[in-house]
């Protein structure tokens, strides 16, 4: 029966999300007074933030007094291949490290140096040791840490598996959301005075992803459909070592911390083969580059017997990898039956990250549409066309944190707008359409394989204009079919109900990342195009940001701001360093050459 | 009690990919549906096995090819966030770290974890636990301790452990205090044991949690079978290192007679 009641919930803050980044704006907005909910598809701690295992990338020193925040912003930024959005890039690497500090005072645990301070590990392209991390479960900390403070945080509330289907506006304005409880199906109302989406990536599209089930990109089709622009959407990291054997096992995670505590790559003719592609930063280059030296090797013939690579920590011995790594040896055990403190582990490129995502101001994480901020992976800019490992736990913590107070700070003054009965009787019907039972239709689970096969071969790891072309009539299609999924079942927790929309949010998703990467005719960081395998200084001076145009998607070129002489003046001094040492120093090498004093002083 | 069969054909002549390691006869599972006031029990599925399959892999084929409606709670699918939790052959363990090779062979069981509501087929309503766990004072460290925190990692030796816990509350299922005594509203439950031994053994934590976790935490109704230290997926000796600990403290503080007397004679606590 449409139009169908509903409850209305009425707060000045509505955080969609409850990973780091939106518990980190849901605290600040409520520690400034608003009445904030904060809403999550899952249960409370189970977001994708737990699966960070290597650490927060900031610049104490506490390991290499040489570190500070203007050598973590030239390596974000290099990182990024410059892309990036310099003043993100800049607030961020300078406020991570009190987001640090203060993590610890709500309770979080880190490892130690033996002087007692926060200890730091090497990481990939970070120049010094820079990684504040609890063995290989720093994400778990992070996210329990705030999810304790944001329990016991005043004037926040948080819902648990409600899922927000749509952004509710009044004009321009973003002035709530339409969702359901997935434990009952029934339908409810947040009007809010402000939005924050923290909800997170999306790599559910592809088929071998270390994500969870969550990352179907809700926030940014959200944002999307309510008008928002989308920003450098084409880049989407592969994570170098994913597991590849057994196929259950296939896509999980395994951790960089692997490699920035001595971990080793090995082909199948034993050669150390980073030897041949980055000989300099080796196993420890950027994520990118060796995400493609693994691919590269398994086909030039070189592979392990599932078609990836082996990573070799033997070395650093079973006492060592067990304080270190702990989760990767109960993961290796429990799932491949293998002992890696006595076996080389077998990895291989799994999609990680989505580097893309709603356009922010970078001070305020406002977006394009007035009354809706965004914070963390679902936003885009701060790592550019490549993100360091150990940016992404910092990311959700600075900039969590302002979103929320932006938010907050937007909220005085504001009234509830009415609730717009027209959009929620429209997404009403566009839900139930999916249980109607008068037709045979698409199962949902179908097509999402049916897009996973799309998406992997032809805008995975290597890309060309003709691979990508395929990708998107196969989407085309897939939209077609997506009107007439259906699925059997009532709206009492019924997965495959919630399924069919998050098949429509990742169709969006997938014909924005294939339409920026058709655009982008070149090869950075995390694009790899095999038809213009070089960089162009044409197309490095611009951001393709995604938008809906009204008779369908466009995208547009968006000059990049020129770096400012002071900041440019910390990535030359970086260059340099690089060209007279390697990548990651480790604490006790002397730098030889000009670079030292560049390298040492307070930026 | 099986309310239904139904064998999947078309799974059964899917033909898995090269490489994929797909082989042998089907696997038979049996898995709990049902609501609440409706009509439950355990239905019979057939699904292709792969090499190095977990239950939660099966799960997942059951849901795409035969049953969309099947309801389970997951996430990672990579044991690190607690989410897939259900009774296996009878036993609490985590879905997606449950591989099938390592069951016995025959027909795998696959039940919602007993201590909580039903909500729904393999999804049960353990809002209990993040109930008791707002009860619980977060961490406070002095308001004049300076910023950043000096710590020696030895004496964070004892804490690292608790902070593994990925709260998938098996240790709260397998507990017969709230598993056959319903004692919910009585008692914390070892994860929360956990949480309080790790906020009360931080070295720059100022709060006291002891008298609250003896009288409304019901930390005596503990009989440490070591049931939950058996479940938990990380390995957490939740018995010997939280539980017991904690026991002690209590009573030393509780139960030592000299406190006991001056107590009654000066009336505090």
């Amino acid at each position: 029966m449409i139009p169908e009641s509903y409850d209305t919930i009425d707060c000045d803050v509505l955080v969609i999300g409850a990973g780091g980044a939106g518990l980190r704006a849901a605290v600040a907005a409520g520690e400034a007074g608003c009445d904030t909910v904060v809403v999550t598809k899952s249960l409370l701690g189970k977001a994708h933030t737990v699966m960070a295992e290597g650490g927060i990338g900031a610049a104490l020193g506490n390991v290499d007094p040489r570190d500070n925040w203007g050598v973590h912003f030239a390596d974000t930024m290099l990182g990024g291949q410059l892309l990036n959005d310099w003043r993100m890039v800049e607030i961020f690497a300078r406020e991570v490290i009190d987001r640090v500090y203060e993590l610890e005072r709500w309770g979080g645990l880190f490892d130690r140096t033996p002087d007692g301070r926060i200890s730091q590990r090497a990481f990939g392209a970070h120049t010094f040791w820079r990684l504040a991390h609890v063995g290989d479960r720093t994400g778990l900390e992070l996210i329990r840490t705030c999810q304790d403070r944001a329990v016991h945080a005043p004037n926040v509330t948080v819902r648990m598996e409600y899922t927000l289907t749509t952004l509710l506006k009044d004009g321009d304005r973003v002035v709530g959301a339409v969702g359901y409880r997935r434990n009952d199906g029934t339908f409810v109302v947040f009007r809010a005075k402000a939005v924050v989406l923290g909800s997170g990536g999306w790599g559910r599209m592809y088929k071998h992803t270390s994500n969870s089930w969550e990352g179907t990109g809700d926030g940014a089709a959200l944002a999307y459909r309510a008008g928002a622009e989308l920003l450098d959407m084409e880049f989407v990291q592969f994570h170098p070592t994913g597991m590849i054997w057994p196929p259950g096992a296939r896509g999980i995670l395994v951790t960089e911390a692997v490699r920035g505590e001595g971990g080793r790559l090995y082909n199948s003719l034993g050669e150390r083969f980073m030897e041949r592609y980055d000989p300099k930063k080796m196993e420890l280059s950027s994520r990118d580059v060796v995400a493609r030296s693994i691919y590269k090797e398994a086909q030039a013939g070189r592979g392990s017997p599932h078609g990836g690579a082996f990573l070799d920590v033997r070395h650093r011995g079973a006492e060592y990898i067990r304080k270190r790594l702990p989760s990767m040896v109960e993961q290796f055990h429990a799932l491949a039956s293998v002992d890696i403190t006595r076996e080389p582990m077998e990895v291989g490129p799994t999609i990680h990250y989505t580097m893309g995502g709603v356009r922010v101001a970078p001070e305020s994480g406002a977006t394009t549409v007035p009354g809706l901020y965004a914070a963390g992976e679902v936003s885009g800019g701060l790592h550019g066309a490549n993100r360091l490992g150990g940016n992404s736990l910092g990311d959700i913590l600075v900039f969590g944190k302002r979103a929320g107070e932006a938010a907050a700070a937007e909220v005085a003054g504001r009234v509830h707008a009415p609730v717009d009965e027209r959009q929620v009787e429209a997404e009403q019907r566009a839900l139930l359409s999916y249980l109607d039972r008068h037709e045979e239709g698409e199962n949902p689970y179908l097509l999402h394989e049916a897009l996973q096969e799309a998406m992997q071969d032809d805008a995975g790891i290597a890309r060309t204009g003709e691979s990508l072309t395929r990708s998107l009539h196969a989407i085309q299609e897939l939209c077609e079919r997506a009107a007439r999924m259906r699925v059997g079942g009532s709206r009492i927790l019924n997965p495959g109900w919630h399924t069919c929309r998050d098949v429509v949010n990742m169709l969006v998703i997938s014909e924005a990342i294939v339409r920026s990467a058709l655009e982008r005719r070149e090869s950075r960081g995390s694009q790899w195009r095999l038809d213009f395998p070089d960089l162009s200084e044409e197309q490095g001076r611009v951001n393709y940001v995604t938008y809906d145009g009204g008779d369908g998607m466009r995208i547009r070129a968006v000059p990049r701001e020129p770096i400012p002489p002071r900041l440019q003046r910390l990535i030359d001094e970086e260059l340099a360093l690089r060209a007279v040492t390697t990548i990651p120093v480790r604490p006790d090498q002397r730098i030889e050459g000009p670079a030292v004093a560049a390298a040492g002083r307070e930026a | 009690m099986a309310i239904a069969e139904r064998p999947a054909e078309q799974g059964t002549a899917r033909q898995p990919g090269a490489g994929s390691g797909s082989d042998g006869p089907p696997l038979e599972f049996h898995v709990f549906k049902g609501i609440p006031g409706e009509e439950q029990g355990e239905v019979t599925y057939r699904v292709p096995p792969v090499t190095g399959m977990v239950v939660l892999d099966a799960i997942h084929w059951i849901q795409k090819h035969v049953d969309t409606d099947l309801a389970c709670r997951w996430n990672c699918k990579a044991a690190k966030c607690g989410s897939c939790s259900a009774e296996i052959n009878g036993m609490p363990r985590l879905m997606c770290k449950t591989r099938i090779d390592d069951l016995p062979a025959g027909p795998i069981t696959v039940r919602p974890m007993k201590a909580f509501p039903l909500i729904k087929d393999l999804v049960t309503d353990v809002s209990h636990s993040y109930e008791v766990n707002r009860r619980i004072p977060q961490f406070t460290p002095a308001a004049d301790e300076p910023s950043p925190f000096v710590i020696q990692e030895m004496d964070l030796e004892r804490i690292y452990e608790f902070r593994k816990c990925i709260e998938c509350f098996l240790c709260q299922d397998v507990c017969h205090v709230l598993r056959s005594h319903d004692l919910q509203e009585q008692f914390y439950g070892p994860r929360f044991f956990v949480r309080v031994a790790s906020l009360e053994m931080h070295p720059k934590d100022t709060v006291d949690r002891l008298e609250a976790v003896r009288t409304e935490g019901g930390l005596g109704y503990c009989n440490i079978t070591k049931c939950c230290t058996e479940v938990c997926p990380e390995h957490i000796h939740i018995t010997d290192n939280a539980i017991i600990p904690l026991k002690e403290r209590v009573a030393d503080r509780h139960w030592d007679p000299l406190r006991a007397v001056s107590r009654l004679l000066l009336g505090k606590r």
